[in-house]
């Protein structure tokens, strides 16, 4: 089967789509496209968005960067401080400047000292968790509804709009029509699944996650197409190279981590002032570990980076608006690998063919058989999900060549 | 250009000392000199990636100062390295323009960058897609790509370190070719190297340099290859000595049709089939690339391939590498400090590598005897060192290799696979490294070769084959080969019987 | 500059080592007096209140108490780190451990020296199975054990939740209590001091001991370390490294599948989300680290974690938050990574310098 590559694009979006239609019309769970879920997903997807892209920009540069946890966690406190103390502006604000202060340490101890960068990492993670304990301990012990783990609440919160024309927002006080959701409400194939997910990306929306989500064409554009971009990629992949044609480095070495810290600061942000109104420890929850899995599973690209970051933030979201749709989850995996099976039956290759029936009949004694998963074992549906996505993709990466390997100038060679 | 005196020392060697010459405007200039005499060093201090500890550069009557590669750069000078400074996941473009971006408010411009390239490649004679990543370019293209990105900046005075090291004959008469359009047109190309007939064949003035100083400059015509080679060494050429034949009835390796096969690439090892006597030295000639790697890898078990490999009569093709090694297979490997040393650990740590089970009593390593054997290798390969506890990285390239040789060579193997076995040691212990391998032969040892130095190859060797693509290309006896006939069948040109 | 130099180059290795870490803890100390200082805290205060009560009979024996987690956890990474495997995954492999160790232990009846044997020695393969996942990714499926380990952290979790909710919890109380079933007295380890030292620091102490004899002088530890070193070198040497990535992977694990032991064994003699202590995994990489992955650094390293994690009650109770006693930790840990780094440069040069020079001195001789 030959498809131009805008016709197989296509195809990989509206397919799923249609999956998951006759998944809603068979079980009559409507969960899985609705509006209420992608809109979770979205938010939930942000901050792992930005993680990953925190991870692409140390990536890039030529540093490993296991501290973005880290990163995150200074994003989350100082978001949160920021936001009480400041309003929820000037709060994203700090929660940028927080994660460049990770970024910055992780630089000093990574570029200057030539530490191990996953050991650097992880010690930042430690010292971000302390850290912040003690801060938390200063600023917020004795305030009303503040403690050690958390921060007072915040009074105001982030601008939040519908996008007007399809999805009944404001447009100079007139209140425009709903289109979306009018055929979400229908519930027709397909059509009301699209309206759905569509309706989820553009009603409510915070400035916050616009802005968060605006850093995936920002990062290419940088990366890619400017002088910084092409020498701060230069860096990661051939750094002698690099060096002998008169780039620094080191100090794009220092860029590329400032950044990283800042994208992780934002996410941390994100969770605190946008997902929430207020700082508690714990609130990362080891999306900055997700997110590094992403930029590994979007082959450190940015666009891979969002389908990767966007997959994640639909498990978690499913789990949190619609956890009795989870189940209906293993009907749609099976279904999907029916259609694996048809295609490998096509293209005669058995052992993928053989694999797809396998998975479909699992998945579908999972749906006939397991009445509700229990909450517990939901809990761990992402970690999970970043293990078999590796398993499966790890194969056909492109890493940046030098990421990992320490620099030390006029040393090789 | 000038040099005046320059010298440059690093912690326990001086590699340059005194070095005085002078580069006319649009000549070829070639500096030539034995591995290990300084030549690098002093195109580093040239390139501003190191300051000389004294001494003075002086470009067109200026003196110069250069504190980074961009300073050189600026100066109107640019260097090919030895080793290709490409980045494969970039693409050529990218490559080229890296640091010199023709860029408005930071946006780079590529369409200019892509006409200013093509312009250039037009002027050096070549065709290049600048679109493609240079991960997926020959080795000849690559060294294109380098020469533009140089030229890209600019440079008037063009350095090319070792630059036919890599390259098959037919591609360096196009890199000649290329030269010498650029000397046409003004240029000034400093070409270091130490092939004597590519020297004498392309430069208008040569200039030798023998540990780490100015030895003299003459011109091609004044000079025989012999005598060049001569102010080089500084005595006579090392040449392996004749020798009679040991070669016995009794096969110790035998291969057949060995393939390493790679998903999305050409076969690595294409059917190769050989078989190695006791007392015979198989010699393994090619242009670095060709697939003599993986076959060694393959024989090591390393590496997964197809066929069958047997040892003293033991079908071997399944086993791991230490039952290889159990077998009696041992191997110098390509490259002594990747695969070969542990560089932080001590000497006796590194000898013990891979004779672990000997020094083994309950489980538990006995101390003593490592060391004891280490000295003894020491002693019997004259490693200099000042003991046995100093770590790897402490010694020099040489004596490094003299250790894992010694290493390889106290496991008493039935075959030994020698990768470039005396790759960057002195003349004198290159003879001692040719007379251990040749008493163990004549004791019975059976060894393959792999060696870039066609002189070793010659003459050691009692049979040469020569790979190509992974093949097997061609079997002579040494003295029917000729280094002539040799390069014919390792570019491909003639596939022989 | 140049005489200070020549006083450094005459010491031994091992007083270079100790002198670097010692500057590197001063660094630290220096760094966290700052912050207090910025805070608006007593600096010398603090310090003078963690020695003073620090250093009194009690606090000690608590020190050495608090010492045992830490050693285990610390010598599990070690191993990983010995062959460049960064096992970050300790974390859920000793939590995982307990909670099927003391599930196992509260079902069984054995006299009691047994008892507590069978305990350990399920505790081990419990850590060691949920490691082996770890190695089985990376060995088959080329994954990041960094990455798994941490994955699998909170799967760990997950499941362990799960396990305990469901099959695990005594509810023999109405469900008041929150820890698996109590321990039989033949399965509890008593106390050497009375209600102050646990017999489990014993056994910590012997594990340090036998990672110190297989990892520093039996052949497998020369190979586990050889491919720590250099791995294509120890491939090319006949040592087979996916075996080695898995049997270290198993062992690491099984290591940390003791590290709650002095807490379900010695004290709560059950498991419970709240009863058994967290953070452990990560803080045996901080005292590996502080500690050089030497079997004496660790025990140091861990003590000196020890000694100021039991003076963090006493800090509260004068007015400065006692979260500064984690920080100082935090920040030790990275100045000793910062410091270590820096030693072995200069450590390096100096060894290549006097060789260099003794074989001057010999060609002379010569």
């Amino acid at each position: 089967m030959k498809l131009s590559r805008r016709a197989r694009l296509l195809v990989l979006f509206a397919v799923p789509i249609a999956l998951m239609s006759i998944v809603r019309l068979w079980s009559g769970e409507d969960g899985l496209t609705s509006s209420d879920t992608i809109g979770a997903s979205l938010r939930l997807s942000v901050p792992i968005l930005l993680a990953g892209l925190a991870g692409l920009w140390a990536e890039r540069c030529g540093v490993l960067n296991i501290g973005i946890e880290g990163m995150m966690i200074f994003g989350t406190w100082f978001g949160g401080w920021g936001a009480w103390q400041f309003g929820p502006w000037l709060g994203l604000a700090f929660a940028v400047l927080g994660g460049m202060l990770g970024g910055l340490i992780h630089a000093i101890a990574t570029v200057r000292f030539n530490v191990d960068q996953i050991i650097s990492g992880v010690v930042l993670n430690l010292l971000a968790f302390f850290g912040v304990r003690y801060m938390s301990d200063l600023a917020f012990v004795g305030q009303p509804g503040g403690g050690v783990s958390q921060s007072p609440p915040q009074t105001s919160a982030i601008p939040r709009f519908d996008v007007p024309f399809i999805s009944g927002g404001d447009l100079f006080g007139w209140k425009s029509p709903n289109v979306l959701l009018s055929l979400e409400d229908s519930g027709w194939f397909f059509i009301g699944d699209l309206a759905g997910i569509l309706y989820g990306l553009t009603n409510n929306l915070s400035w916050g996650t616009v802005i968060g989500v605006a850093a995936v064409p920002a990062t290419f554009w940088i990366l890619w197409r400017t002088r910084l971009g092409l020498r701060l990629r230069s860096s990661g992949e051939s750094p002698t190279a690099a060096e002998t044609l008169g780039v620094n480095v080191i100090r794009l070495r220092y860029v590329g981590l400032l950044v990283s810290g800042g994208l992780a600061g934002y996410a941390g942000g994100i969770l605190a002032i946008v997902a929430s109104s207020y700082y508690r420890q714990g609130q990362t929850a080891g999306r900055g570990y997700i997110g590094l899995a992403t930029m590994i599973f979007g082959n450190w690209r940015p666009i891979g980076v969002l389908g990767g970051a966007s997959l994640f933030g639909y498990t978690e979201g499913v789990k949190l608006v619609a956890n009795d749709a989870i189940s209906t989850l293993f009907l749609f995996v099976a279904l999907a690998a029916v259609l694996l099976a048809v295609m490998a039956v096509v293209n005669r290759t058995t052992t993928r063919g053989i694999v797809a029936v396998f998975v479909s009949v699992i998945a579908a004694y999972a749906y006939l058989a397991i009445e509700d998963v229990p909450q517990s074992l939901t809990q761990s549906l992402p970690y999970l999900a970043t293990l078999i996505v590796l398993a499966t993709a790890s194969q056909r990466l492109r890493p940046p060549a030098m990421a990992g390997v320490p620099y030390r100038r006029g040393e090789s060679h | 250009m000038e040099l005046r005196n320059i010298s440059k020392g690093f912690p326990g060697v001086i590699a340059n000392r005194d070095i005085s010459m002078s580069v006319e405007r649009g000549t070829i200039h070639a500096i030539v000199g034995e591995n290990g005499a300084g030549k690098s060093t002093l195109m580093k201090t040239l390139y501003g990636l190191h300051r000389p500890d004294s001494g003075t550069v002086a470009v067109h009557g200026q003196v110069v100062d250069f504190r980074s590669p961009s300073d050189a750069i600026e100066a109107g000078i640019g260097m090919v390295h030895q080793h290709f400074m490409l980045a494969d996941n970039l693409t050529v473009l990218e490559n080229i323009i890296l640091g010199a971006e023709p860029a408005k408010a930071g946006v780079i411009n590529a369409r200019e960058a892509g006409r200013k390239i093509a312009e250039l490649a037009k002027s050096l004679g070549v065709e290049i897609d600048v679109n493609s990543p240079v991960a997926e370019l020959g080795v000849g293209q690559r060294q294109r790509v380098e020469i533009l990105k140089v030229l890209y900046r600019g440079a008037k005075t063009l350095i090319l370190d070792e630059p036919t090291a890599v390259l098959v004959p037919q591609e360096v008469d196009e890199l000649f070719d290329n030269l010498r359009r650029l000397v046409a047109a003004g240029t000034t190309v400093l070409f270091i190297s130490h092939k004597l007939d590519e020297v004498l064949a392309v430069s208008n003035r040569i200039t030798v340099i023998r540990q780490g100083t100015t030895v003299g400059t003459v011109t091609p015509a004044e000079v025989t290859r012999r005598q060049l080679a001569e102010m080089m060494v500084g005595s006579d050429l090392p040449q392996p000595a004749p020798r009679t034949t040991q070669v016995r009835e009794q096969v110790r390796l035998e291969v057949k049709n060995l393939t390493v096969a790679r998903v999305g690439q050409r076969d690595l090892v294409r059917d190769v089939s050989l078989a190695v006597r006791s007392g015979e030295i198989l010699g393994v000639a090619g242009v670095e690339g060709n697939g003599q790697f993986e076959l060694c890898s393959a024989l090591l078990g390393r590496e997964h391939s197809t066929g069958t490999v047997a040892i003293d009569g033991n079908d071997v093709s399944r086993a791991s590498v230490r039952e290889r090694m159990n077998a009696g297979l041992a191997y110098v490997p390509f490259d002594r400090q990747r695969e070969g040393l542990m560089l932080t650990s001590s000497l006796w740590e590194n000898n013990l590598l891979g004779q672990e089970e000997k020094f083994t009593k309950f489980g538990f390593v006995n101390v003593g005897a490592a060391r004891a054997a280490c000295r003894t290798v020491i002693k019997r390969f004259g490693v200099l060192t000042p003991s046995e506890e100093v770590p790897a990285f402490a010694l020099s390239g040489g004596n490094q290799q003299k250790l894992v040789v010694g290493r390889t060579m106290s496991m008493n193997p039935a075959v030994l696979l020698a990768a470039h076995p005396t790759r960057g040691i002195d003349v004198g212990a290159q003879a001692a490294v040719w007379e251990e391998v040749r008493q163990a032969r004549d004791a019975g040892l059976a060894v393959l070769l792999v060696s870039a130095d066609l002189d070793e190859l010659l003459g050691l060797s009692d049979r040469v084959i020569v790979m190509f693509e992974g093949a097997i290309v061609a079997e002579l006896l040494p003295r029917e080969a000729t280094p002539e006939l040799l390069g014919t069948y390792m570019t491909g040109a003639k596939v022989g019987s | 500059m140049a005489k200070n130099r020549n006083v450094i180059d005459a010491l031994p290795r091992p007083v270079v080592t100790l002198l670097s870490s010692l500057v590197a803890i001063l660094l630290a100390l220096g760094i966290c007096g700052l912050l207090l200082l910025v805070t608006g805290k007593d600096p010398i205060a603090a310090y003078r209140t963690i020695l003073e009560t620090g250093l009194t009979g009690n606090k000690l024996l608590e020190m050495l108490k608090r010492s045992t987690p830490l050693m285990l956890s610390a010598s599990a990474v070690a191993i990983g780190f010995k062959m460049n495997l960064f096992n970050i995954g300790v974390e859920g492999q000793y939590l995982f451990a307990a909670l099927i160790a003391a599930e196992f232990a509260s079902r069984i009846s054995a006299p009691p020296v047994l008892h507590v044997l069978l305990t350990l020695m399920v505790a081990s393969a419990a850590g060691a199975f949920w490691a082996s996942i770890a190695a089985m990714l990376k060995v088959t499926r080329g994954i990041n054990e960094v990455i798994s380990t941490i994955m699998l952290n909170f799967i760990s979790l997950s499941v362990m939740q799960w396990l305990f909710d469901n099959y695990m919890r005594d509810d023999s109380d109405g469900g008041l209590r929150v820890t698996t079933t109590e321990i039989a007295p033949s399965g509890q380890v008593p106390d050497i001091v009375d209600g102050r030292l646990n017999g489990v620091w014993l056994v910590a102490l012997f594990v340090v001991f036998c990672y110190w004899l297989i990892v520093f002088r039996s052949k497998f530890g020369f190979r586990l370390r050889s491919s720590g070193l250099n791995s294509s070198a120890a491939q090319t040497s006949g040592i087979a490294a996916n075996r080695m990535i898995v049997v270290a992977m198993l062992l690491s694990g099984a290591i940390a599948g003791l590290v709650a032991m002095q807490s379900v064994v010695g004290e709560e003699y059950a498991y419970g989300p709240q009863a058994t202590p967290t953070g452990f995994g990560f803080a045996g990489i901080a005292v590996a680290l502080l500690g050089r992955n030497h079997p004496v650094g660790i025990v140091a390293a861990a003590m000196l974690f020890g000694f100021l994690d039991s003076t963090s009650a006493v800090l509260q109770l004068s007015g400065i938050p006692n979260s500064i006693v984690k920080v100082i930790q935090a920040v030790v840990v990275l100045t000793v990574v910062i410091v270590n780094e820096a030693t072995a440069r200069y450590m390096n040069r100096r060894t290549a310098e006097q060789t260099a020079a003794a074989l001057r001195a010999d060609k002379v001789g010569a």
